[in-house]
């Protein structure tokens, strides 16, 4: 009986190491097949989102889409954003006071405090975070809607009456975004400031003449462009993620729900990614500009 | 077999379909298509869930472009044109969706009186007069206007549907499934209303059905189809092309099995096991 086995199991080791290698070779094929099916998706959306913004881009200069139907994009976009966006500002605000007290306190740098706050504000935090809101509030929203147009075969309906679904329903959700967040990030960087003087001053009890002082010293005009600056990028790439996502919506309510995640998802990754590259930008732009004028809030 | 196609009018046909082949990925859903519809017929186009009939009636109007094909309108290949000069062919069309497909940000009024502020100049006192008429030809009151698409029920949708398709007064009515998730009595309104049009306005219109009844009642050629995937590859995926009233003389069996509406052989091909 051990003898009968004795080959079997020679026969065993010897298919073994050819059995493992096709199973690696097959595990190998079937990685690189899965990631380079990664590979095309991205080349693809990427292409796709290109092509749709060069669509929007030309339509946008083409012809100016009719006033009513860029007034209820700016209604959403502007004054029903205008509430989240001023009360995340005024928190913001007190958030950096409370977390920057303590650590310039140790410094005996309490009075700085303005010049942190607000700098932090109106070039980042101001910036960011009303886009992000937008992100969250109208990008989703749009996304959700056009979906929804398209599933129920809204958006057909439009080209089949002769009116091209990009100059009807994405320019003026471009053009809102665009020309509102501008606004909208002012919104939230006075309401920002408010917040940081609020518990800076009225709580905490720093000296008011100082911290206003050190606002004004710190803070610049080229500081506030900054910040309104990135935010038209921000305001774009939002309206054009979104409107993308809802525009190529797969079928059923799953592709409406995909769409809206999605929306917000790539739309605050770009945020991110733009909000680097724009940063490394104006820094050389300011660096190139005036060379000698670096300030340091820790200085005299 | 019968694949007796009706002589052609004298005059050029209104649509011609050429070779036409549609895919979606790697699955065919239209291929061989060729189909020629002259002015002033109304076609019914039948066939079962998944047989490409909707996609072929959106590739007569661009809303899908075929992979392979041509689809010539009054004399021109509608894939040809730029996008000015497709506008001003589409809006010769009206389209009938099968959920009406209104837009549920605007009121009746705005969803009727949208093609006619797009491509018209009219003033708003006459768009109202022309909203009202085509309100009241489709049997609805002046007081639906006001109303958005989500307080009606699906047959005044529908018929809503319809009168925003007729505003324009266009030369080709595309009805998707009109009379389907509707009762009987207003499928029939419906269909009463497509015949007239018909004799009111000298349309050509092709009906996308799976309800006999309707096809039967207001067609005067009928097209049968069959899913691509289902055909062995010389088979043409258009079976039937005739007269209504003789759909029955068909001799293929698939024809007679969808007209009758009975299931045959497809429960078993199909796997289902309930009752086994």
């Amino acid at each position: 009986m051990v003898s009968g086995t004795v080959p079997n199991s020679n026969d065993d080791q010897q298919h073994e190491p050819e059995s493992a290698l096709a199973a690696l070779q097959l595990a190998m094929f079937n990685w690189l097949a899965d990631w380079g099916g990664v590979a095309i998706d991205c080349v693809t959306s990427i292409g796709e989102l290109t092509l749709f913004a060069w669509r929007t881009i030309l339509w946008t200069f083409g012809r100016l889409p009719k006033r009513e139907t860029l007034l209820p994009s700016f209604y959403q976009v502007g004054v029903m954003s205008l509430p989240v966006v001023a009360l995340t500002g005024t928190f913001i605000g007190m958030v950096l006071a409370v977390q920057s007290y303590y650590q310039f306190r140790e410094l005996g740098l309490e009075t700085r405090l303005g010049a942190v706050i607000n700098m932090s504000l109106v070039r980042e935090l101001g910036p960011v975070l009303a886009a992000t809101m937008l992100a969250g509030r109208v990008g989703s929203a749009m996304a959700a809607e056009l979906g929804t147009m398209r599933v129920t075969e809204q958006i057909d309906a439009l080209t089949s009456m002769g009116a091209n679904p990009i100059h009807y329903l994405v320019v003026p959700r471009v053009l809102a975004m665009l020309l509102l967040i501008p606004a909208l990030t002012v919104m939230a960087d006075f309401m920002g400031f408010v917040g940081g003087y609020f518990y800076s001053v009225i709580i905490i009890g720093i000296d008011k003449h100082f911290y206003l002082y050190n606002s004004q010293i710190f803070v610049g005009s080229w500081d506030i462009f900054c910040g309104l600056f990135k935010s038209i990028f921000f305001g774009g790439v939002i309206a054009l993620v979104s409107c993308h996502q809802g525009f190529y919506c797969t079928a059923g309510a799953e592709g409406v729900g995909k769409a809206a995640t999605a929306a917000f998802v790539y739309s605050f990754v770009m945020i991110l990614i733009i909000d680097l590259v724009l940063n490394i930008g104006l820094e050389r732009v300011y660096m190139t500009l005036w060379p000698d004028q670096m300030v340091s809030i820790g200085g005299g | 077999m019968m694949h007796a196609r009706l002589e052609a009018d004298d005059a050029q046909p209104l649509i011609e379909v050429n070779d036409l082949l549609v895919q979606f990925g790697g699955q065919t859903v239209l291929r061989d298509i060729g189909l020629s519809i002259p002015r002033g017929q109304t076609l019914a186009l039948i066939g079962e869930s998944g047989c490409g009939k909707t996609v072929l009636l959106k590739s007569l109007i661009g809303l899908i472009q075929p992979t392979q094909g041509e689809v010539i309108f009054d004399g021109r290949d509608i894939n040809t044109l730029n996008d000015k000069q497709m506008t001003q062919e589409r809006i010769r069309f009206g389209f009938v969706f099968q959920n009406a497909a209104l837009f549920d940000s605007m009121t009746i009024g705005q969803n009727v009186a949208f093609p006619l502020k797009q491509h018209t100049n009219k003033p708003l006192s006459e768009i109202r007069e022309i909203v009202f008429n085509r309100l009241r030809e489709v049997g609805l009151p002046e007081s639906v206007v006001w109303k958005k698409p989500a307080e009606l029920s699906g047959g005044m949708r529908k018929r809503v549907g319809l009168a925003r398709a007729l505003v324009l007064k266009p030369d080709v009515v595309l009805y998707d499934e009109p009379t389907t998730g509707l009762d009987p009595i207003m499928s029939d309104v419906i269909n009463e209303l497509i015949l007239r049009t018909r004799s009111k306005y000298p349309v050509t219109s092709i009906v996308v059905t799976h309800d006999m009844r309707t096809a039967q009642k207001v067609a005067d050629r009928m097209i049968m189809m069959y899913p691509a995937t289902r055909l062995k590859e010389a088979e043409p995926q258009i079976l039937y092309d005739g007269r209504p009233e003789d759909v029955e003389d068909c001799s293929d069996q698939r024809v007679i099995q969808f007209v009758r509406g009975e299931a045959g052989q497809r429960i078993e091909e199909m796997g289902a096991f309930i009752g086994d």
